[in-house]
């Protein structure tokens, strides 16, 4: 009871510190997304044919996943930067969990991302997108994607507790965050990859996140495909969470000299 | 008198660095307790293991009478904690900061609300409280991180360096709140490489060294420790070297700027040297007899390791 509360105290004082802190909330949550939707969707487009259906049908949901990797380093950068400048000192001077520190960051980003799925689900629909299943499906592929993003902002923490500065999340976060999202279903099919690429392409979690939400939000047989997803994604908030809670737990050798 | 915070034989490394190399404190309840030293003495080592925030390689440590590898928790309950750094969000205004503060620390909303309305009036903040700490001046900063560690009405306080990088007004309305809070009852360990701040505000003072208390007592004792009393002259910047060399049989000669001082070994000394210089042939602008400086106590103890710190001081 008492952790929920200081989970609810530190999600409300990232969410408002977003809202107050406008180029994050507008670059974050809108720009950045929208404009990758706009880019794929008409630079690239033209070029990646993709089988039945238009390419914003394909593009959206991958977008959607991709947003979920990149808002889960935003995690990884904040808490870097809570480290940095001693906030994370007072935190863990006080009567309260330390885990409610981290928790809190994740669910406000959660919720953050959400925003921006819907965001982007908005600009999809004005240029073309549509769901062509039921609302069920179309519920779940944004459940999956928000799902996505609270995972990714639990890898995120995994990178702030290793690396600890902001400098360090953004360089090993997108020498590894990049290639495995450009190396998934995200942005083509991996169908039209090489084969050793394919080999790979299509066991990453993006892939099997994406082709789920994709499935779900056209109404391609689902065979395994959500239930493949969700258990990646949830595997990988016990196994990176697991990992992260114990090296937070044991960190406070001094973060600055 | 009851202790709020003792240390054994407390030791940490860091790598092969050694932080602390067996620090034994007694801090007695309800006064400024000063720890003193040079940069990397151990200082903030010594206040982030009192916090929780660091585990000791061996020894023990309680605050309050909480032992702080084991009564983390209890520890955490007694303490507020300001560090170099106003650890504070950027993005909230000064006021969200302790109301969030409060609110972690389990007071209902409305209490929180007035325990920070009470604290912006005490530091004098009511103006700016409701603006976000980003537009904040480094004094305002510092004002609200104090507040901020007060919002528990803590019974243990460390200020680590408090007021490095301050203005002197920022620094001086700084003073006057710490005082303030002893005045409450708190217990306040200070840390600080300012021998005016300590001097001025704590009624003991350690010493520390690369990891090591070299001394410990009041200012006075300290001050009495360093010797006797010393013969301080001034003269033209130009003459302090043959000063020096004329003063020099009667003792260690120190000099600082235009201000040189010489062991006065008793009533004698003072005319001892008005001799010497006249002999010399050397016009003396100012020539007295006083204690010792805790800057020249400093000196003395840490053996010049601190030096540079002191003269900047």
């Amino acid at each position: 009871m008492r952790q929920l509360l200081e989970i609810y105290l530190i999600a409300e004082r990232n969410v408002r510190k977003v809202i107050r802190t406008p180029q994050f909330l507008v670059v974050e949550i809108f720009v950045q997304p929208v404009i990758f939707v706009l880019l794929f969707a008409y630079v690239f487009g033209g070029a990646i044919h993709v089988a039945n259906g238009s390419y914003i049908d394909f593009l959206l949901p991958g977008i959607l996943v991709q947003t979920a990797t990149f808002s889960g380093l935003n995690t990884g950068l904040a808490v870097a930067e809570d480290l940095r400048n001693g906030l994370m000192d007072r935190f863990w001077s006080l009567p309260m969990s330390r885990f409610s520190v981290i928790i809190g960051r994740i669910v406000a980003d959660t919720l953050l991302s959400a925003l921006a799925v819907v965001v982007m689900i908005g600009v999809g629909t004005v240029i073309g997108f549509r769901f062509h299943a039921g609302l069920v499906e179309a519920l779940g592929a944004v459940g999956i994607a928000i799902l996505a993003g609270a995972t990714f902002g639990v890898v995120g923490a995994l990178l702030a507790v290793i690396f600890r500065t902001p400098e360090g999340i953004q360089g090993v976060g997108f020498a590894l965050i990049f290639p495995i999202v450009f190396a998934s279903s995200v942005f083509v099919p991996v169908s039209t990859m090489p084969s050793w690429l394919q080999a790979i392409a299509s066991h990453t979690p993006i892939t099997a996140t994406v082709d789920a939400v994709r499935a779900l939000s056209l109404g391609l047989p689902l065979q395994q495909l959500p239930l493949t997803a969700v258990a990646w994604l949830l595997a990988m908030i016990v196994l990176v969470g697991g990992a992260a809670a114990v090296i937070y737990g044991r960190m406070g050798a001094a973060i600055r000299g | 008198m009851s202790q709020a915070i003792v240390i054994e034989e407390l030791r940490k490394s860091f790598g092969k660095t050694v932080a602390l190399a067996g620090v034994n404190l007694a801090v007695p309840a309800g006064i400024v307790y000063g720890l003193l030293g040079p940069n990397g003495a151990g200082k903030t080592t010594v206040v982030r293991i009192l916090a929780t925030l660091l585990r000791a390689d061996a020894g023990r440590a309680f605050v309050d009478s909480h032992d702080v590898a084991r009564q983390g928790d209890s520890v955490r309950r007694v303490i507020g904690l300001t560090g170099q750094y106003a650890a504070l969000d950027e993005a909230l205004t000064g006021r969200e900061n302790l109301v969030l503060i409060g609110r972690l620390l389990g007071l209902r909303a409305p209490d929180a609300k007035r325990r920070a309305a009470e604290l912006i009036e005490q530091v004098g903040l009511t103006e700016s409280a409701d603006r976000s700490v980003r537009t904040y001046s480094g004094g305002m900063r510092r004002r609200v991180d104090l507040a901020a560690s007060l919002v528990g009405r803590p019974r243990v306080l460390f200020l680590d360096e408090p007021t490095t990088g301050l203005d002197p007004a920022s620094r001086l309305a700084l003073w006057e709140l710490i005082g303030a809070t002893v005045r409450d009852g708190a217990t306040v360990l200070l840390t600080s490489q300012y021998l005016e701040e300590v001097d001025r505000l704590a009624s003991r003072i350690a010493v520390l060294d690369h990891g090591r208390v070299l001394a410990e007592g009041t200012p006075g004792e300290l001050k009495a420790r360093a010797g006797g009393q010393v013969v301080a002259v001034r003269v033209v910047a130009e003459r302090v070297g043959q000063a020096m060399s004329a003063l020099a049989p009667m003792g260690h000669v120190r000099r600082e700027l235009d201000e040189v001082t010489v062991p006065a070994h008793g009533e004698t000394g003072l005319t001892e040297a008005m001799r010497r210089l006249a002999d010399a042939g050397i016009v003396v602008d100012e020539i007295a007899l006083r204690r010792p400086t805790l800057d020249e106590v400093f000196l003395n103890l840490t053996n010049g390791g601190g030096k540079q710190d002191a003269a900047a001081a």
